[in-house]
This record gives C-alpha cells, sequence and structure tokens, in this order.
C-alpha cells in the first residue's frame, strides 16, 4: 500500500471502505452541516429522535479517507444516547475511537464534532417552533 | 498556458532573467517556450527554461527553444535519482553555485557523483533510442484515458491542454468527489495516481497550479494526475476506465453536495458550470 494509506490506523481504513450509516433519513429531525467546498471537505449529519434518545443518525460526506471514517464513527456512536449525552461527544473521543488520526486529519474530527452540533441545534430549534405553535 | 504576452507585460527594467518551465509537470501543459524566449531575448534578458518533464519524452532543441539556460534531471528520464544537467549557452557566465572547490569548471563545489553521472548518460542514450515511438504510444494511451474518463464518468473535465501535453500526463477533475479518498480505492485496486486536493498536502492548500488556472477550489480538491510511462500498458489504462467509474459512483453515493445537484437537474436549473470552467 502506499504513503496514503499508511498515515491511517485499521479502524480508519474499514470506516472509510465500509461506512457506517452512510445515507439519507427519510423526514430527519436534526440536520447539521460542517465545512464547506473551498476547504474540500462537506460533511451533513442527520439525527432521528425519539423521546430525547437519538434513535437513528446518517451522514453523507465529501471529504478524504478521515472525513468520511469519522462521520461513520461519529454516528455509530451518538445511536440510543441522549441528546445531552450526545452533546458531550467530543473531536477527541471521535479521533480516539478510530485508532487515531494523523495530525493533519484532525480537522476531520472537528468537522464531525460541529456537523452533529448543529444537527442537535437544527433538532432543538425546530422543538421550539412546535412549542411555539402549539 | 502562459501568454506571452503576460511575459512581454512582466518584464521591466530591472528584469535580469525570465525563467518558464517547458512543460507543467502537474498539468502537463507544454508551453510555448520559442515565443516567450523571442520575447527575452529582444528585451535583452536571459531566459532559463526547466525542462525535467519534457527532456527524453518529446523532442527538445536547446536552439529551436531559443533558450540561454535549461535544466534537466536524469530520475524523469528513468536515469538514477540526484543527478541533473544545465546547459549553458556559450558566452553566459554564471557566478558559483557553492564555493570550495574547482569542480564543474567552478561552477558547483564537491566530488561529483561519478555513478550518477554515467547512469545519467546512459539512460539519455537509451531513451533518445525510443523517444519518438513512444512518444507516439503514449499520446495514444493518454487520449485513450482522458476520453475515456470524460465518456464513462459525468461532471469531470481535463485540465490543462488538450494537445501541447505532455505524452505521459493525464489530469482531470471529477465532480463531487474529493481527490484523496479516490486515490486511497484506487490505491486497493493497484491503480497509482496523485491529486491535487489540499486533503492529501500539508499544508490543507489545493493545487496553486490548478487555482492559479482559475479552477474553483472544489474542483482542484476532486483533481486526479495519471502518470503514463514506459511500462504503461493498454490493458491498465482499460483497467483504470473499469475502476475508476465504479470508485466515483460508490462516492458520489454518500456526497451531500451531489445530491444538491442532483435536485437541481430536476429543477432544471443551469449545472453546467462544471464543464463551462
Amino acid at each position: 500500500m502506499s504513503a496514503t494509506w499508511k498515515q491511517y490506523s485499521e479502524k480508519v481504513i474499514d470506516h472509510f471502505m465500509n461506512p457506517r450509516n452512510a445515507g439519507d433519513i427519510v423526514d430527519p429531525d436534526g440536520t447539521g452541516r460542517a465545512g464547506n467546498p473551498v476547504c474540500g471537505d462537506i460533511m451533513e449529519i442527520y439525527i432521528k429522535v425519539k423521546d430525547g434518545t437519538i434513535i437513528d443518525a446518517k451522514f453523507k460526506t465529501l471529504g478524504c479517507g478521515a472525513a468520511i471514517a469519522t462521520s461513520s464513527m461519529i454516528t455509530e456512536m451518538v445511536k440510543g444516547k441522549s441528546i445531552n449525552e450526545a452533546l458531550t461527544i467530543s473531536k477527541l473521543a471521535v479521533a480516539e475511537a478510530l485508532g487515531g488520526l494523523p495530525p493533519i486529519k484532525i480537522h476531520c474530527s472537528v468537522l464531525a464534532e460541529e456537523a452533529l452540533k448543529s444537527a442537535i441545534e437544527d433538532y432543538r430549534q425546530r422543538q421550539a417552533a412546535r412549542r411555539e405553535q402549539t | 498556458m502562459v501568454d506571452p504576452d503576460d511575459v512581454k507585460r512582466a518584464i521591466t527594467r530591472k528584469t535580469i532573467l525570465v525563467s518558464v518551465m517547458h512543460a507543467n509537470n502537474e498539468v502537463g501543459t507544454i508551453e510555448p517556450i520559442t515565443e516567450i524566449s523571442r520575447i527575452a531575448r529582444e528585451a535583452g534578458v536571459y531566459f532559463h527554461t526547466d525542462a525535467v518533464q519534457t527532456v527524453g519524452h518529446i523532442p527538445v532543441n536547446v536552439d529551436e527553444l531559443g533558450v540561454d539556460l535549461l535544466s534537466i534531471s536524469a530520475h524523469k528520464l528513468y536515469g538514477p535519482k540526484g543527478v541533473g544537467a544545465l546547459y549553458i549557452r556559450k558566452g553566459i557566465r554564471l557566478t558559483s553555485l557553492m564555493h570550495g572547490g574547482e569542480q564543474e569548471r567552478r561552477r558547483r563545489a564537491g566530488t561529483e557523483n561519478v555513478p550518477g553521472i554515467v547512469g545519467f548518460g546512459k539512460a539519455a542514450e537509451l531513451v533518445r533510442q525510443e523517444i519518438d515511438e513512444e512518444a507516439k504510444r503514449l499520446t495514444k494511451l493518454r487520449d485513450q484515458l482522458i476520453q475515456g474518463i470524460l465518456d464513462r464518468i459525468d461532471h469531470t473535465r481535463l485540465n490543462g491542454h488538450p494537445v501541447k501535453r505532455l505524452p505521459g500526463n493525464v489530469n482531470v477533475s471529477i465532480g463531487f468527489v474529493e481527490g484523496e479518498s479516490v486515490l486511497l480505492n484506487l490505491d486497493l485496486e493497484g491503480i497509482l495516481a496523485s491529486t491535487g486536493s489540499a486533503c492529501s498536502s500539508s499544508s490543507l492548500e489545493p493545487s496553486h497550479v490548478l487555482l492559479a488556472m482559475g479552477l474553483p477550489h472544489e474542483q482542484a480538491h476532486g483533481s486526479l494526475r495519471f502518470t503514463l510511462g514506459k511500462w504503461t500498458t493498454v490493458e491498465e489504462i482499460n483497467r483504470v476506465l473499469e475502476v475508476l467509474p465504479r470508485i466515483v459512483t460508490k462516492l458520489r453515493a454518500i456526497s451531500p453536495s451531489f445530491k444538491i445537484v442532483n435536485a437541481k437537474d430536476k429543477r432544471k436549473e443551469n449545472v453546467r458550470h462544471l464543464e463551462t470552467v
């Protein structure tokens, strides 16, 4: 394998080649987005919430191996967690769960954390809007 | 391509040297060196070209190019690494690069790398025997690969000149995918390529060449370069054309930006920006 591969842990490679939770959620309760085309990575995370617990999470990501792997890992980590628990998932925890990331790829785990937080924020805003309506 | 008129405008009274690479290493474009060197000569300025990419691959003649100085590297023509050569037109005097020894007519101090130099000579001799045939063969393979990619994968574009191009260079941008993720997949299939994407560099900045050519960042991030050489076969080209579309489809399926454009397609909005740039 070439040098591009050698920088990655086995877990990163596994989550990159076989991403978990890739795809859309029909009618999600929250959608979050991080990154931009200029930096080369765009990450979207969708969540489904029931009684304050994230029952499903999916992602779509345009980005490098590490970006795809961190998206895959963070969506695995949030499933079954309460909203408050999910908010405590840090970029560090994602990187650790993947067996570490090369230093220049740390920003990928930052994006994953941001995308998740933005999905939760979106969920909360929708909830607030709904409460106002009723 | 470098516009000779731009070079003309850039020369001031203070200019002492103009240097333009003979062919760009990333996008393969062969620059109009003869025209540019003429401008330099008319302005009374020395002209240098970096011909590392071209010597051994296309015919190079210092008189036809009109250059004063030309640099070559052995490893780009299948010679050993660590040896190069500088052509200096008669009458041009250079100050020493390194002081302290008499070597290389006092231009560069230090013991010469004799095995390297011998290897360079042999490599040049060998490459000269087959350059015409090899350039023809590679140009054919190159065009097959370019055409195949553009035909089989939508939202793709060729970077660099379609014809005035190194025989062994293919550089394309593939929309809605990121270069490194494509490289990793290709690597697993035994295919080596490179990308101008920031994700594979330590600087997090995409290729300055592609950006200077006016490509938007996202297309620089989705760029892919294949280099063909002496040992590249038509079977290998066909295999890339078989494997690459599959990889792109797989990555686009999880790409959020691809989804947006598809939705736009349905609304018949203009999404031809990829083709028109």
